[in-house]
Parts: structure tokens; C-alpha cells; sequence
């Protein structure tokens, strides 16, 4: 299955002999001293585009932190209105002049500190739901694939089930039913906003992530290593936190990445189709909704977000791509 | 196989079973039954109108009441009434049906020709300047959400033309093909677009992938070996192995997306199953949105069940297990 060329000759030899050393993300095994993750990094630092998107987020990230600083620095709210400045006499948006660089809303507001503090609520959701949908994903995949059996067929048909479902259907109904009647779950109350829009994408998007992480545990869980680990009385526990999870943990890496963008962009659609984070917070979807209906108008109210979501989901792709590359070079983490 | 395709059949009732349920459980946590009432009684009604309403509807019986009356009528080939206007919910779905259909009918074949053809070229020619090309746009597309690629379309295509004096496309609305064919097609250019290029980038990436893979494998070298031509090799004997993983990818997507245009139709103002859906979703029209989503998880249900078929006609490799 492996493209001629991509691996080292020195390789060839262990391949077969060393099978669960194929498992682990490294590949230049024959090289002494240095660990799988060092290699990976090294590899990473070498790779130029992975290296300029990377910078790009470091930039959104630290426009993000510092919304508030720019804010400041032009002398705008986020929140303030401008009738006068902000409005042409006819109530329309103004295009981008000295005063607002980017121009600004339907309501007069500032679209240079709004954009900035999306990327806030774009981050913070697209970390937070990624994070929830993995360790739903992982924990049940691990558990499907070690123990097998009933819980493995119970596991397996609830991940049919969620990729069954249409997803953007029930996340908007979900999001838009706890959206009016906030949600009780013990002591916490989910309301409108970021927790409910990143329980609605963790709850509907950890199906592939129990899928892929299954089949690796399954292909590993008979190696003489963990055999080792059981005949030395390892409980079942301890042989999946310190034995099969650091086996799966590249690929569940890797996955993360990818899934930070798809995350980004479910928040979004949801906030775009007016059931996400609730106005008159700065979120890019609702800003690109608010200025559908200005397009003719205004074309920087639907160009600045645009292109400031569609730089971020594209430097994180770009990103994910390079984490992949570094960390399984040879593309076998999601075969299993 | 039969055995197989009879597990699948009860597995995907299993599934459009359980989503139901899940419907129906959203549904009773959100404020569903007392705005409806509320709604339909009119904002200076009485309680007691509201209540009668609300009993009418069954909507102040709890939620497995309903879910049971729900059943009975399903089990009678039903699927109820909407609350507003008291239609048949399949004459609402099945007049929603034809849109997102028509969207679907014609993005999938452009998304697959360009994703396969593009990816193709990709494989065969590694890093060359088209191949980074492709992959440049194949990565820019797929990371361009749905809605910033039809708003961005509507405003560059639809306006920017239009206001020069070339009006190739309307910016939204639908016309039925069995009324105007032409108008049908020149209305969904822009839709067709949005869907195709998000789609094709997938798979321009998937057949790359794909195809690199299959190139290395040992019986393309035993038929280059042969003295086969290149052509032959990689039309005949490549490209079927590596259509496996491009076939489930397009079963599943055509399964998703009857459930799944929802953003398009929002974009473009096409009155389809999403669009139907999301305005049912606002208005708690619980009756509209089972039957929405019951349509669409069958839809997904039957693709994946097509889709196990077609793979032992399509890789010679799965019939011998």
C-alpha cells in the first residue's frame, strides 16, 4: 500500500520483523537517540506552508487576545453605535474610510473591533468543541475496541446511529429548543451561547472519531505487548490508559487538528442560521447573515468576515495537513 | 448477501426508529407545546381557547402519548398534520422534495467529474505545477464554509454581473423543471456551484490519496509488466480499485445531503426539505420536522446500504471474500 519512494531503504529490513514498533509514528527507526515526537518535529519544522499557516494562527490568536487593545486603540466599542458616523444619512453602512478601516455594520458598529472579537468566540468554540467531540470519541472508541463483545456491538451501533442522523437538522433543532427554554442539568444551566453551541457539535460530531480510534485499538489490542501487560496482572484500566492510548494518541492528534476547522465552521453555519451565539455578541456567522441582506449595499459587511473565517478554517486545514504529514508520514494512522 | 442486506434493512429501521425517539425527547424539553398553542390561538386568546388548542393537538399529554399516537397514525401510512394549517405532512414534504432533489441531481455530477478528474491528473503527475494547482484549490475550497461560498457567489456572479448588465443568473428563487426547463437550470447554476465546489475539493484530495496508493500496489506493476499500456493500466486496472473509496464517499454524501442543504437553500432562498425544515424548527411545527427528519435519516439508511452493494461490483477484490 505504500507509494515506492516514501519510506527510507534502511526500513525495509525491520518492517515486517517488528510489528509493533509499525504501530508507533515513527518511521526513521533505525536513527538512535531521537523519539518518535522529535521526529515528528523536526519533520514539521521543515515543512514551510505548515510553517506560514501556523504563523497566521499565532496572529488571529494573539487578535483574538488583544480584541480588547484594538478596541482601544481606535476608540470603538464593540458594542457602540455610531447613527452619525457610523451611518450614511440614508441608515446604510459606511465603506471603509480613515475612521473605521474596515468599514462598518447595518447598526453603525465598527467592523474592524467586531471581526477581532469573533475570532474570540471562532477560537474559543472551535477548541472547546474539538476537545469534547475527541474525548467522547476516543474514551468510547478505546472501550469498544478493548473490551469488544456486547459493549462493542452497543458502541458500534451508536455510532451508526449518529452518522445516521442529519446532522445540521438536529443541531438546529436542539440549539434552537435550548436557545428559548434554557436547559437544567444538575447545578449548570445552559443558556444561548458558546456552551450550548459546543455541546450541540460534541454531542453530534464524536461518531468518527469512536469509529477510527476503535479500529486502531482493534488492530493493536492482541500485540504480545499487551499480552506482556496481562500476564503481568495489569488491570484492564491501567493497560488502556498506559498501553493502548499512547498507541492511538498520533492518530487522535491528528484528528484534533483536523477537527478544530470543522468545528470553527459548524459554528458558524449554526450562528449564520441564527440558532448559534446570540446578537449583539461579534460572531462571523451572524455577521455574514446580518450582511447578506446589505450585499448591495455594503460589500465590505459580507467581504471582511468572510475572508476573516475563511482564513482561519483555511490555515488551520493547512496546519492539520502538516500535523499529519509530520506525525505519520507514510499515512497509515487512518487505514486501520 | 441476502442475509447481510436483511441485517442492514433492520439495523436502518433500528436507526430512523431511534431518531424519532430523539425528536420527539428534543421536542418535549424545548417550549414545543405552549408556543404552539400560544400561536395558534392568537395573542389576545384566553387561557382556556390555548388549552383547548393544546388539548386538541394532544399537546398537553406527555411526550410518549404523542409519540405513541405518533406511531398508531405512521403505522396507517400518516404522518400527520402540520399545526398551522392543518396539511398533510406529506404533501409538505413532498413539495419540498423536487428542490432539494434538483440540487442534488446536479451538483453531484460536477463535483464528481471535476473531484475525480482533478484528483486523477494529481496522482498520476505528482507535484507538478498542475498538481499543486488543484491541490491548492482543492484545500482552499474544502475549507470554505458553504454559506461564505454562496454569499460570496451571489455577490460576485449574481450582483457584480448584474449590475454591469450581464444578468446570466437570478439571485435566488426556484422555478420547477416541468414549467420551464430553462429557467429550472439557469436558477441552480449558483446553488449547483455552492454545493460542487465545497464537494469536489473532498474529493480531489480522496482520489489523489487514493490513486497514489493503488499505483504502488504490486498487480499495477505486474500489468505494466505485461507490457500493458499506461492508458490501459491506469483507466482499466487503477482506477477501479481506487474508485472504492470515492463510491462510499459519494453514496454517503448523496444519502446526507437530502438532510443536508440546508445552508444552500437558506443562502439561495430555495424552498426545499432544509429550508422547509428550519422554518419548521422556528415555529416548534413538530408534526413537519419528524417528517423531515424521518425522510432524511432514510435517506442516509438506504445510501449506506447501496453503497455495501455497489462495492463488490465495483472492486473485483471485495467478491472474493
Amino acid at each position: 500500500m505504500t507509494p515506492p519512494g516514501a519510506s527510507a531503504p534502511s526500513e525495509l529490513g525491520t518492517q515486517t520483523e517488528d510489528p509493533h514498533l509499525q504501530s508507533a509514528p515513527a518511521t526513521a527507526r533505525s536513527i538512535v537517540g531521537r523519539s518518535p515526537w522529535r521526529l515528528a518535529f523536526e519533520r514539521f519544522r521543515r515543512d514551510r506552508l505548515s510553517l506560514v499557516a501556523l504563523g497566521v494562527i499565532v496572529v488571529i490568536v494573539l487578535v483574538a487576545i488583544f480584541a480588547p487593545l484594538i478596541a482601544k486603540g481606535t476608540g470603538h466599542g464593540v458594542y457602540t453605535q455610531y447613527p452619525t458616523a457610523g451611518l450614511t444619512p440614508a441608515g446604510l453602512p459606511r465603506p471603509p474610510n480613515a475612521v473605521f478601516p474596515l468599514g462598518t455594520d447595518d447598526l453603525g458598529r465598527t467592523l474592524l473591533v467586531r471581526i477581532a472579537y469573533g475570532a474570540r468566540v471562532s477560537l474559543l468554540v472551535g477548541v472547546l468543541a474539538t476537545l469534547l467531540t475527541v474525548s467522547i470519541g476516543a474514551a468510547l472508541g478505546l472501550v469498544a475496541g478493548y473490551f469488544g463483545r456486547g459493549v462493542d456491538t452497543l458502541i458500534a451501533r451508536a455510532v451508526d446511529v449518529m452518522l445516521s442522523i442529519p446532522f445540521l437538522l438536529f443541531a438546529i433543532a436542539l440549539a434552537s429548543v435550548v436557545s428559548v427554554t434554557p436547559l437544567h442539568l444538575g447545578p449548570f444551566t445552559l443558556g444561548k451561547g458558546v456552551p450550548i453551541v459546543v455541546l450541540v457539535i460534541g454531542i453530534f460530531s464524536w461518531a468518527t472519531v469512536a469509529r477510527i480510534v476503535r479500529g486502531q485499538v482493534i488492530a493493536i489490542r492482541n500485540r504480545e505487548y499487551i499480552e506482556a501487560a496481562r500476564a503481568l496482572g495489569a488491570s484492564s484500566w491501567r493497560i488502556i490508559v498506559f498501553d493502548v492510548l499512547p498507541n492511538v494518541l498520533p492518530t487522535i492528534i491528528v484528528y484534533a487538528t483536523l477537527l478544530i476547522p470543522v468545528s470553527i465552521v459548524a459554528e458558524a453555519a449554526l450562528s449564520y442560521l441564527g440558532v448559534g451565539i446570540p446578537p449583539p455578541t461579534a460572531d462571523w456567522g451572524s455577521m455574514i447573515a446580518d450582511a447578506q441582506s446589505y450585499y448591495q449595499q455594503a460589500w465590505w459587511f459580507l467581504t471582511f468576515p468572510s475572508l476573516a473565517l475563511l482564513t482561519t478554517t483555511l490555515a488551520f486545514n493547512i496546519l492539520g495537513d502538516g500535523v499529519r504529514d509530520a506525525i505519520d508520514p507514510r499515512g497509515t494512522a487512518f487505514k486501520a | 448477501m441476502l442475509t447481510f442486506l436483511a441485517r442492514r434493512l433492520a439495523l436502518g429501521i433500528l436507526v430512523m426508529w431511534l431518531v424519532t425517539v430523539i425528536v420527539f425527547l428534543i421536542f418535549y424539553i424545548g417550549p414545543g407545546s405552549a408556543d404552539v398553542a400560544r400561536a395558534l390561538a392568537g395573542r389576545d386568546a384566553p387561557p382556556a381557547t390555548v388549552a383547548l388548542i393544546a388539548h386538541r393537538l394532544l399537546l398537553d399529554r406527555p411526550w410518549y402519548v404523542q409519540y405513541g399516537h405518533f406511531v398508531w397514525e405512521l403505522l396507517h401510512g400518516n404522518l400527520g398534520f402540520d399545526y398551522y394549517h392543518d396539511e398533510p405532512v406529506t404533501s409538505i414534504v413532498a413539495q419540498g422534495i423536487p428542490i432539494t432533489l434538483s440540487l442534488i441531481v446536479g451538483a453531484a455530477p460536477i463535483w464528481l467529474l471535476i473531484g475525480v478528474l482533478t484528483g486523477m491528473y494529481s496522482a498520476r503527475h505528482p507535484r507538478s505545477v498542475l498538481d499543486r494547482v488543484f491541490t491548492t484549490f482543492a484545500l482552499t475550497f474544502y475549507s470554505t464554509p458553504t454559506f461564505v461560498l454562496g454569499v460570496l457567489l451571489i455577490l460576485l456572479l449574481y450582483y457584480q454581473l448584474t449590475i454591469h448588465g450581464i444578468a446570466l443568473f437570478p439571485g435566488s428563487g426556484f422555478t420547477p423543471l416541468t414549467q420551464n426547463p430553462f429557467e429550472w437550470f439557469r436558477g441552480l447554476i449558483l446553488p449547483w456551484l455552492t454545493l460542487a465546489l465545497v464537494a469536489a475539493a473532498t474529493y480531489t484530495r480522496l482520489t489523489r490519496s487514493s490513486m497514489l496508493d493503488v499505483l504502488g500496489e504490486d498487480y499495477v506493476r505486474t500489468a505494466r509488466a505485461k507490457g500493458l499500456g499506461e492508458r490501459r493500466v491506469v483507466w482499466r486496472h487503477a482506477l477501479r480499485a481506487a474508485l472504492t473509496p470515492i463510491v462510499t464517499q459519494f453514496g454517503i454524501d448523496v444519502g446526507t445531503l437530502v438532510g443536508g442543504t440546508v445552508i444552500t437553500e437558506q443562502v439561495f432562498g430555495l424552498p426545499g426539505l432544509g429550508w422547509t425544515a428550519v422554518h419548521a424548527i422556528e415555529e416548534q411545527d413538530l408534526p413537519v420536522i419528524i417528517g423531515i427528519v424521518i425522510v432524511a435519516s432514510a435517506a442516509v439508511v438506504v445510501a449506506n446500504i447501496v453503497v455495501d452493494a455497489l462495492y463488490a461490483f465495483v472492486d473485483p477484490r471485495v467478491r472474493l471474500h
